[in-house]
């Protein structure tokens, strides 16, 4: 599926959009880690819950849950979300 | 991520800031200075060090506002960096306590001189990590992580201070690899004799805020913790409740703060150690009066040292502004070199690095308008 990467992980990824594989949120984050080493820990620390400012979105749905289930085809954003003014 | 390749100074200034980390390449008479930077702009850099045993190995503890925590690791000097492999991160939840996530690593310390590629790192909240490979990869050192007695001396983040609780000033005994000491904000002082694998208070003297429990080591809040490198016997301390001495074998420490100015007061957050003599040290004195400014007393900065072990005390303050400059220096933000004439540096809240080549007579500003400057270090590259 195509993953949307947040600016702040550009460093990584080298651009905005990536492939990776899966069929639940951990397995594509899994890839991903895979594919450019260190990314996972920069969005989801070492008790597994997502960082504080990191939201995933599919098709326009807040996703909470990391077993939440992905289609192949589908689009997973990635965000950063803003705080402070 | 790269930058210039330029010529190695003879002595380096690696300053850690709020959103990026410079580095000051200095000339043997530590006059001209060429700038590197910013490397990781943009990142909180808590600290910035370079590995004395090797003299090339560079590790950076690196943050964001957004994103979770890592570590860097360069062996050219800064030109190319490589991110740890296995970043300090706690393990999960054991002996019925709480799991926790490393907010940040907040500092970084090079293991014995005998152990090449052991280093240590203390993080906000409080935890102790060690990397035997030079900082690739790092684990969860020691038991004190998630013992019991150690979660409660921890107190919860609101007892910290205000970016979070942190384990700091980690030493170890250059005669005995084994023999450890580390300082919590809060949490106290702590000593292991067999290499990490048990921890003990060692707070005696030392005093707390008033109307809480010094018998309880919670409420300690050392600040900065130094070992003599001429006299690993001896260990002086900042603390949030004065200035002290601690001579070993002993075990109670002094207050020599009170030997200080009325006015000016014994707290603060940074201490720098003389090289060569163990009675000479250096403090940043800082407004902690009523609701704590936090900024030098009076608007007038300077930085004050006593020569015989905190008997007595003389201000340094000439080149610094003689008024309205409410700035303040960080606990790793102040540092020494090791040359004939003692080199001074310290970094401001305000972005500001300043220097003196004569142990505090002179001060220059060395550059301005840099972020909020958290850490400060000297260190001797090696080709």
């Amino acid at each position: 599926m195509r993953v949307l990467i947040p600016s702040a992980l550009h460093s990584y990824t080298g651009g905005p959009w990536v492939e990776a594989t899966g069929g639940t949120v951990a397995e594509v984050l899994a890839d991903l880690e895979r594919q450019f080493p260190g990314i996972r820990f920069r969005m989801v620390d070492e008790q597994q819950r997502l960082r504080r400012h990191i939201r995933l979105f599919l098709h326009g749905d807040m996703l909470f849950d990391l077993e939440h289930p992905l289609p192949a085809d589908g689009e997973l954003c990635i965000v950063q979300a803003l705080s402070g003014g | 991520m790269t930058s210039e390749d330029r010529a190695v100074g003879t002595l380096l200034v690696l300053v850690a800031t709020r959103k990026g980390a410079w580095i000051f390449h200095g000339d043997a008479e530590r006059k001209c200075w060429r700038i590197d930077g910013p490397h990781f702009l943009g990142h909180i850099i808590h600290h910035l060090v370079l590995d004395p045993r090797d003299g090339r190995t560079l590790l950076a503890a690196a943050s964001t506002g957004h994103l979770g925590p890592t570590l860097f690791r360069s062996t050219d000097f800064g030109r190319n960096w490589q991110e740890a492999a296995r970043p300090p991160a706690f393990g999960p939840a054991a002996n019925g306590l709480e799991a926790r996530a490393v907010d940040h690593t907040f500092w970084l310390a090079p293991g014995h001189a005998g152990e090449p590629g052991v280093w240590y790192a203390g993080t906000s909240p409080q935890g102790l990590f060690r990397s035997g490979d030079g900082g690739v990869s790092w684990a969860p050192f020691s038991g004190i992580n998630d013992d019991a007695q150690y979660r409660q001396w921890f107190g919860t983040v609101q007892d910290g201070t205000p970016d979070g609780p942190k384990l700091h000033s980690i030493i170890v005994d250059p005669r005995d690899a084994q023999h450890l000491y580390f300082a919590m904000s809060g949490g106290g002082v702590h000593e292991s004799l067999d290499g990490g694998r048990s921890f003990a208070p060692l707070v005696e003297g030392m005093e707390v805020v008033a109307g809480f429990d010094a018998a309880d080591v919670t409420f300690h809040d050392p600040h900065c913790m130094r070992l003599c490198p001429s006299n690993p016997d001896r260990l002086y301390q900042q603390n949030h409740c004065g200035i002290y001495r601690l001579d070993r074998p002993g075990r109670r420490w002094q207050r020599i703060g009170r030997n200080m100015p009325a006015e000016i007061g014994d707290v603060g957050f940074p201490l720098v150690l003389h090289p060569r003599d163990d009675n000479t040290l250096w403090v940043f004195p800082m407004d902690g009066s009523d609701v704590w400014p936090r900024t030098s007393p009076g608007g007038q900065p300077a930085v004050y040292g006593s020569r015989d072990g905190g008997e007595t005390w003389q201000r340094h303050g000439i080149g610094l502004p003689a008024s309205q400059a409410w700035w303040t220096v960080k606990r790793q933000a102040m540092t020494g070199d090791r040359e004939a004439g003692v080199g001074l540096y310290f970094g401001t809240t305000s972005g500001e690095l300043w220097q003196s080549r004569d142990e505090g007579g002179q001060w220059e500003c060395m550059a301005s308008h840099l972020p909020e400057i958290y850490a400060v270090e000297t260190a001797y590259p090696q080709a």
